[in-house]
C-alpha cells in the first residue's frame, strides 16, 4: 500500500527524518512507536503534505502514485487519511457540511457522482453509529466545544466516512479514558479490511491491546531502527527505549 | 505632494452643482450653503475621517445629470413585488419604478411637498461641522417622504434603489421616515452603479420609530470600483420600538456609512449588523453610534469583514449609556480577517459609560484565516480554495444570517457568487 524509502526530512532547517525506510502492505495494520522527539509526528506531517516539512531526500510510493508530488487535498483523494492528534476547531462550518464538501470533492476527483443528500444523510447515521458519536455532534460546528474523546471519535467518524486505503493515527489514544480508547479501536478495528491499512503511531503500548498490529516498528532518531511482531511493543513498555538508545549508540 | 498642496476647497467640487429647488426650510438651507462657504474637505488629521482618505473625491467635480439611461431596473431589484422606488443619479425613474396602493403607506416625493410637509426635514440632523450633511441640504435634488400610519402593518417591505449611471455625476438624496406608533415596517435599499465612473451618492435618512414600532432597514451597496457613496442615518427611537438595521458592503471605492440611533425611549431594541467583504483598492468606512438615553434597553452590534488584495477597512463604533440609561445590555462587536498581505483594517470600538447598573460588552478581532484549519479542511480531500472559502463563508455568515429576509439574502448570495465565486 505505502512503501517509503530514504525519507529525509527537516523543518526550519533541522533535519528530522534521516533515511526512513517502512513498507506496509493492504490488509495489515502497522505500529510505530518511539522517544518523544524521534520523528513520529514528522512522519504523520509529512505523509499528509503538511508544507512546513520539507523533503530533502527519498521517495513515498502510495499504491502506484509518488506521494510526493501531490498536494494535500490531492493525497486525501487518492486514499490517504490522516487522524490529527490535535483535531482543529473550526466555528461556523458544520460537521455534515464539511463532510458533505470533502466526500464530493473526492468524488469528484475519482470522476464519480456528488452524493445525493439523503443517501449521505443515511450513511452519516450508519457510520456515526460504529464510533457511538452522537447524531447531535454531527450537525454541530466542526470539534467546537467538543470532548478530548469526542474530537478523537470525530476523527474515527470522518475516517469512516471517507473510506480510506490507508489511515494514519497520531496518537489518537493520547489523552482519552479506557472507555473511549475501547470505542475508538473498535471503531478502527471494524474499519479494518483486506484492501487497506493502518499506520498506528503511539507512545502507548495500551492501545495495541485494542487495535491488534501485525508489525511493531521503533522509530528513532529520524529512522526506523527496530521491526518485530506485535510483542515488541510489549518488550517497549517494560523495558523503555534506553535499551534501543543504547544499541544504536553501539553502532 | 503634501496635503497642504492639494486643492481640496469644497467650491472645486460642488462648482457644477446647483442649489436645490426643493422647498426645505429657507434658514436650514442658507445655513448648510453658510456652513460650506470657504470650507475645505476634511483630512485624516480630523479625528472622523482619520482613516477615511477624500483625496480622490476631494479633485472631482460631478455634475448633476439631466436625464435617465434607460436602466434595468428588474436587474437591481431585491424583491420582484411591492412598491419600488428608482432613483437613478438621484431623481426618480418613473419608467423604472412601481407604485401600489398599500393601507396606511404614503410615499411622496420631496418635490411634489408644501414647505408645510417638509417642516420636519433635517430637524434630526446637525449640518454644523457635518460637510456631507451641509452638501445633502444644499444641493439635495430629490427626497422621498415614507410615512407608516400609526398600527398600520405593512407586509412587503418597500423598496428603495439607487442607480448611478452616468461618469463624474454626483446624486444627492433625502429620506424623510416616520413610522407611526405600533406600526411595523421594513425597507431596503440597493446602490449600485453602472459605468457610472468617479460619480457620487450622497444619501441621508433621516428615521423617527414611535412607541412600539418595529422598523427594520437592509442595505446592499453594491456599486462599482470607482463609485463614492456617503451615507447618513439618523435614526430616533421613542419607547418600546425595535429598530434593526443590516448593513451589506460589496463594492465601491470608498462607502462611508455613518449611522446614529437615539435611543429616546425606554425598553427599546436595536440591532445593527454590518457585512463588508471587499477586494481590488476598495474601501469601506462603518461609523456607527448608539446613544442610550434612557433605562432598560438592549442594543446588539456586529460588524464582519472580510478584506482582500489591497482593500482597506474601517469600523468605528461608539456606545454611549447616558447618566439615566439604567440597566442597559449593550453588546458590540467587530471582527475582520485579512486575506492578503496588503489588506488592512483600522477597528475602533468604544464604550462611554455614565451609568452604574448596566451591562456591556464590547470587542474587536482581526486575524488571517486560521492555516491549521485550512490544513484540517484539505486534509479531508477539500482543495485549498474551497477550504479558504468555507471558512470565510462561516466566518462572515455569522453576522449575514442575522437577516431574515429571503430575497435579500439570495441577492447578497447571488453577487457573492458572482465577485467571489462562492456557493452558498
Amino acid at each position: 500500500m505505502i512503501t517509503i524509502k530514504n525519507l529525509h526530512a527537516s523543518i526550519d532547517g533541522k533535519e528530522i527524518l534521516k533515511g526512513l525506510n517502512l513498507e506496509v502492505p493492504a490488509g495489515q495494520v502497522h505500529a510505530i512507536m518511539g522517544p518523544n522527539g524521534a520523528g513520529k509526528s514528522t512522519l504523520a506531517s509529512v505523509l499528509a503534505g503538511r508544507e512546513d516539512y520539507e523533503v530533502t531526500e527519498g521517495s513515498v510510493d502510495f499504491d502506484g502514485v509518488d506521494l510526493l508530488e501531490l498536494s494535500t487535498e490531492d493525497r486525501a483523494r487518492e486514499g490517504m487519511f490522516l487522524a490529527f492528534q490535535y483535531p482543529v476547531e473550526i466555528p461556523g462550518v458544520s460537521n455534515v457540511n464539511f463532510l458533505r464538501t470533502s466526500l464530493n470533492e473526492i468524488r469528484e476527483y475519482r470522476g464519480e457522482e456528488a452524493i445525493s443528500a439523503k443517501d449521505f444523510m443515511a450513511m452519516v447515521r450508519e457510520k456515526s453509529a460504529i464510533v457511538e458519536l452522537d447524531a447531535k455532534l454531527a450537525s454541530r460546528s466542526v470539534n467546537e466545544g467538543f470532548s478530548g474523546g469526542e474530537k478523537k471519535r470525530n476523527e474515527i467518524f470522518q475516517m469512516a466516512m471517507l473510506e480510506p486505503k490507508l489511515a494514519i493515527l497520531d496518537e489518537t489514544d493520547s489523552g482519552l479514558d479506557i472507555d473511549a480508547l475501547r470505542i475508538v479501536a473498535n471503531g478502527v478495528n471494524k474499519l479494518r479490511s483486506e484492501k487497506n491499512a493502518t499506520i498506528v503511531i503511539t507512545h502507548y503500548q495500551r492501545l495495541l491491546d485494542y487495535i491488534v498490529p501485525d508489525v511493531v516498528h521503533v522509530l528513532y532518531n529520524g529512522r526506523i531502527v527496530k521491526s518485530g511482531p506485535k510483542e515488541l511493543a510489549l518488550e517497549l513498555e517494560e523495558k523503555g527505549y534506553d535499551w534501543i538508545k543504547a544499541e544504536q549508540e553501539a553502532i | 505632494m503634501s496635503e497642504t498642496q492639494i486643492d481640496r476647497t469644497v467650491s472645486t467640487f460642488t462648482k457644477h452643482l446647483r442649489q436645490t429647488e426643493i422647498a426645505l426650510p429657507a434658514d436650514l438651507v442658507h445655513k448648510s450653503m453658510d456652513e460650506l462657504n470657504g470650507k475645505s474637505f476634511p483630512t485624516t488629521r480630523h479625528e472622523a475621517w482619520k482613516y477615511t482618505r477624500l483625496t480622490k473625491l476631494s479633485k472631482l467635480s460631478p455634475t448633476v445629470a439631466t436625464k435617465h439611461e434607460g436602466i434595468n431596473s428588474p436587474a437591481y431589484a431585491i424583491h420582484s413585488t411591492g412598491n419600488r422606488i428608482v432613483i437613478e443619479n438621484g431623481t426618480v425613474n418613473f419608467d423604472a419604478s412601481q407604485f401600489e396602493t398599500v393601507s396606511g403607506l404614503t410615499i411622496k416625493r420631496f418635490s411634489e411637498c408644501s414647505a408645510d410637509e417638509l417642516d420636519h426635514v433635517g430637524s434630526m440632523l446637525s449640518v454644523e461641522n457635518e460637510l456631507f450633511n451641509a452638501m445633502n441640504t444644499a444641493y439635495l435634488q430629490e427626497g422621498i417622504l415614507i410615512q407608516i400610519a400609526d398600527k398600520a402593518q405593512i407586509e412587503a417591505p418597500i423598496e428603495l434603489i439607487h442607480v448611478l449611471s452616468k461618469v463624474e455625476c454626483s446624486a444627492t438624496i433625502r429620506l424623510f421616515i416616520h413610522i407611526g406608533k405600533f406600526a411595523k415596517a421594513e425597507l431596503t435599499i440597493g446602490t449600485w452603479a453602472a459605468g457610472a465612473e468617479q460619480s457620487i451618492l450622497n444619501a441621508v435618512a433621516e428615521i423617527h420609530v414611535s412607541e412600539g414600532a418595529h422598523f427594520t432597514l437592509r442595505k446592499l451597496q453594491s456599486e462599482e470600483e470607482g463609485n463614492f457613496q456617503i451615507c447618513t442615518e439618523e435614526i430616533t427611537q421613542e419607547k418600546d420600538s425595535v429598530f434593526t438595521m443590516h448593513t451589506v458592503t460589496l463594492n465601491g471605492t470608498l462607502v462611508r456609512n455613518n449611522v446614529r440611533v437615539r435611543v429616546n425611549g425606554s425598553n427599546c431594541e436595536t440591532n445593527l449588523y454590518g457585512a463588508y467583504l471587499l477586494k481590488g483598492n476598495q474601501h469601506t468606512d462603518n461609523h456607527t453610534v448608539i446613544d442610550h438615553m434612557m433605562p432598560h434597553c438592549l442594543s446588539n452590534e456586529m460588524y464582519k469583514g472580510v478584506i482582500d488584495e489591497q482593500a482597506t477597512a474601517v469600523f468605528n463604533g461608539k456606545v454611549f449609556v447616558r447618566k439615566d440609561a439604567q440597566k442597559i445590555n449593550a453588546f458590540q462587536s467587530n471582527g475582520n480577517v485579512l486575506m492578503s498581505d496588503t489588506a488592512s483594517v483600522n477597528s475602533k470600538p468604544e464604550l462611554e459609560i455614565y451609568a452604574d447598573d448596566v451591562k456591556c460588552s464590547h470587542g474587536s478581532t482581526t486575524g488571517q484565516l486560521d492555516e491549521e484549519a485550512v490544513f484540517y479542511l484539505q486534509s479531508r480531500g477539500i482543495s485549498e480554495r474551497s477550504a479558504r472559502n468555507l471558512l470565510v463563508e462561516a466566518f462572515i455568515g455569522e453576522v449575514l444570517e442575522k437577516n431574515d429576509n429571503q430575497d435579500f439574502t439570495d441577492k447578497t448570495n447571488a453577487i457573492l457568487n458572482e465577485r467571489f465565486g462562492w456557493e452558498r
